[in-house]
């Protein structure tokens, strides 16, 4: 591991000596190394990953369902609840854990669609140009005004409050950062050489696009996809919180908050924890994509701590 | 002395061609917007299902609430009804209390102001806070200062609003138990935080009413206060750092121009330039924010009648609401554009 670092460090300042220099290495090695090294982005993936393996692993040997509501209302934390319970006598921690898998899910799904809806979309206005633009560029503006949090909620009432309805709903409104960051890359991209040449040997719009183009975008995207889960995990728990989001059976955390969080004064435990799983896994995204943006920049050859 | 006058009155009409430019854009994308909305409101279902089903509602007032809504005629004619009034201040009624029919345009006003109030105050401590944090952290690169600013603006921004309100009413309670021991009510009130909506904001004389006015707006400010300075401040601090590193900072410089006037006279004002784009970008997420504190607050404001109107499906006031914010994200972006204006000298507004 130390000879690598130093040879790395050899390549970055124009390696002197010739016998130190390491094997070609791809742009995707690069950022891996350069990831792999950063430390609060590291120890972020290792958190989030123990949050996305608990949720799914402990409830399949937690001894309580989160459907149960025989307990008894209010019992304080204890090793048979480690959270305790909650007025309607369900436990709480079964609880926390099942609104953790429904945020994570929504988010990411989210998190998916909005960079598919928003990547082709910026993409094909940014190398399109011309009236492809201005009527992309139009329906962006047009979505920036309308509040999603009222449009969100008047079409989940509809629909239902079923997890990928949310998510559905959400991702409609939360595409056109990313088609605004993907146009003026792809409108800078468009000029350059292969694009041309691209075009000039033959391929269609589809083909400079996709192969071309979006190939070259996968930095900003990648670290915009990452920060989408973030702002996902967060619009849809405060689009629950107010109760209108998820709808029972599904659930979330932003949910599961919402229902006990008038307990804070006297029973903090039946807030905190889900408050500090939320947190965490909004934290741990929002230092990965940290990590990501600087590990794609070519600019910024150390790492920050 | 003439050019420079020629100069100013040009740009001043130069700024109003640019204002009417800007509506000229603005209001076709309103125009198409609210009709699109209204098309998803319309389609929510029927707004009096809820009544029919009730006992005791005859046929006849049903059908009367029904014209009075212009559920009998088609979609496009109700569209321009609707418009028509909502120009003209009739923005229909509110069917969210049944029977008792409340007009829109004073109800949704109302909410307004008492969010608007909410945002203005907390966003205009915000920019000044986290611009002034985020120029010091920039300055003043990986000393502690930066690292405790970037850190707990890391934080902020992760957080969940509501979750900042909910934390801050519980401690706020705290507080205001504190304050009584130490016998401080006397002259702070009881309770001196409200943690629930204020009944009145006006108190005894000039201070008693300024004291009423904190403790009633202190709390639900900094839940949304937090989460824009945090934005504000990681903004500013990169965008500093990058003036910073440019040559005609440096050019300053080497001329041996103190380093404060540097700062302050070269590199400041143009830092500040993206941090007006995040305004303009951020404000959506301020109404939200905004929306959500109130109701942990149990604030009467836009908050508590959005999520009425959904739950009772009361379309006209959906569609004021939904206008209401979507005139006010256009303003937040018109303002923002002229402060771009008045600060980048390279970009001549108009």
């Amino acid at each position: 591991m130390e000879a690598g670092v130093e040879s790395g460090h050899g390549k970055n300042t124009g390696g002197s000596a010739p016998e130190a220099l390491p094997e070609a290495r791809s742009q995707g090695r690069m950022v891996l190394r350069k990831f792999l090294r950063h430390k609060l982005a590291m120890g972020s993936v290792i958190v989030l990953a123990l949050i996305i393996l608990a949720s799914i692993i402990v409830p399949l040997f937690y001894p309580h369902s989160f459907a149960d509501a025989s307990f008894s209302s209010y019992v304080d934390p204890s090793v048979e609840h480690p959270l305790g319970t909650t007025q309607v006598g369900k436990d709480m921690m079964a609880q926390v854990l099942r609104g953790t898998q429904f945020s994570l899910l929504i988010a990411i799904t989210v998190a998916m669609l909005t960079t598919i809806i928003g990547v082709v979309l910026g993409a094909l206005a940014g190398y399109l140009r011309g009236f492809t633009d201005s009527a992309i560029s139009r329906l962006t503006d047009l979505f920036l005004i309308v509040p999603s949090i009222a449009a969100a909620a008047i079409m989940v009432r509809v629909l239902s409050g079923s997890w990928y309805v949310v998510a559905l709903v959400l991702a409609m409104f939360a595409w056109m950062p990313i088609a605004r960051i993907t146009r003026a890359e792809a409108m800078s991209l468009s000029q350059r050489e292969f694009i041309e040449a691209a075009r000039a040997s033959g391929a269609g719009t589809g083909r400079v696009v996709f192969k071309h183009l979006v190939p070259n975008m996968v930095g900003t995207i990648t670290v915009n996809a990452t920060l989408a889960v973030a702002q996902a995990v967060l619009a849809e728990a405060a689009l629950s919180f107010i109760g209108l989001g998820v709808q029972i059976p599904d659930t979330s955390l932003g949910l599961v908050i919402s229902e006990n969080y008038e307990q804070m004064q006297g029973r903090p435990w039946l807030f905190f924890g889900a408050f500090t799983v939320l947190v965490l896994i909004s934290l741990t995204i929002n230092f990965i994509g940290d990590g990501l943006r600087d590990a794609f920049d070519p600019r910024q050859r150390g790492v920050k701590a | 002395m003439i050019p420079g006058g020629a100069r100013t009155r040009s740009k001043s009409l130069n700024l109003v061609v640019y204002i009417l430019r800007r509506l000229a854009i603005s209001i076709p994308i309103l125009f198409v917007g609210s009709f699109l909305v209204f098309c998803m409101v319309a389609a929510a279902g029927d707004p009096l299902g809820e009544l029919r089903t009730q006992p005791g509602v005859s046929q006849e007032s049903i059908n009367q609430l029904s014209h009075q809504l212009g559920l009998d005629k088609g979609i496009v004619p109700r569209y321009f009804d609707w418009l028509g009034g909502f120009l003209t201040g009739d923005w229909g009624i509110s069917i969210a209390q049944g029977s008792n029919m409340e007009p829109v345009f004073p109800k949704v006003m109302s909410a307004f102001e008492v969010t608007i109030q909410l945002i203005l105050a907390a966003e205009i401590i915000a920019l000044l806070l986290g611009v002034a944090v985020g120029v010091l952290a920039a300055v003043k690169q990986y000393s502690p200062i930066d690292y405790i600013a970037t850190t707990l603006a890391f934080i902020f921004f992760s957080m969940p609003i509501f979750c900042v309100a909910i934390v801050l009413k519980m401690y706020g309670i705290d507080l205001n138990v504190m304050i009584n021991d130490l016998g401080w009510d006397s002259w702070l009130g009881n309770p001196f935080l409200k943690t629930t909506s204020p009944e009145s904001l006006s108190g005894d004389g000039f201070f008693g009413s300024i004291i009423t006015y904190i403790g009633g707006l202190l709390l639900p400010t900094l839940s949304i206060m937090f989460i824009s300075f945090a934005a504000y401040s990681r903004f500013q601090r990169s965008s500093m750092l990058e003036t910073m590193n440019m040559d005609y900072v440096r050019t300053a410089q080497a001329k041996g121009i103190s380093q404060g006037r540097v700062i302050m006279r070269h590199a400041f004002r143009n830092a500040l330039i993206p941090v007006t784009t995040l305004f303009s970008v951020n404000f959506v997420t301020v109404v939200t924010g905004a929306i959500i504190t109130e109701r942990v607050f149990a604030w009467n404001g836009m908050g508590s009648v959005l999520v009425e109107a959904v739950n009772k499906n009361d379309p006209n006031t959906l569609m004021g609401w939904i206008v209401v914010i979507a005139i006010a994200v256009v303003v937040a972006n018109l303002i923002a554009d002229l402060v771009y204006g008045i600060l980048d000298p390279r970009i001549r507004v108009g």
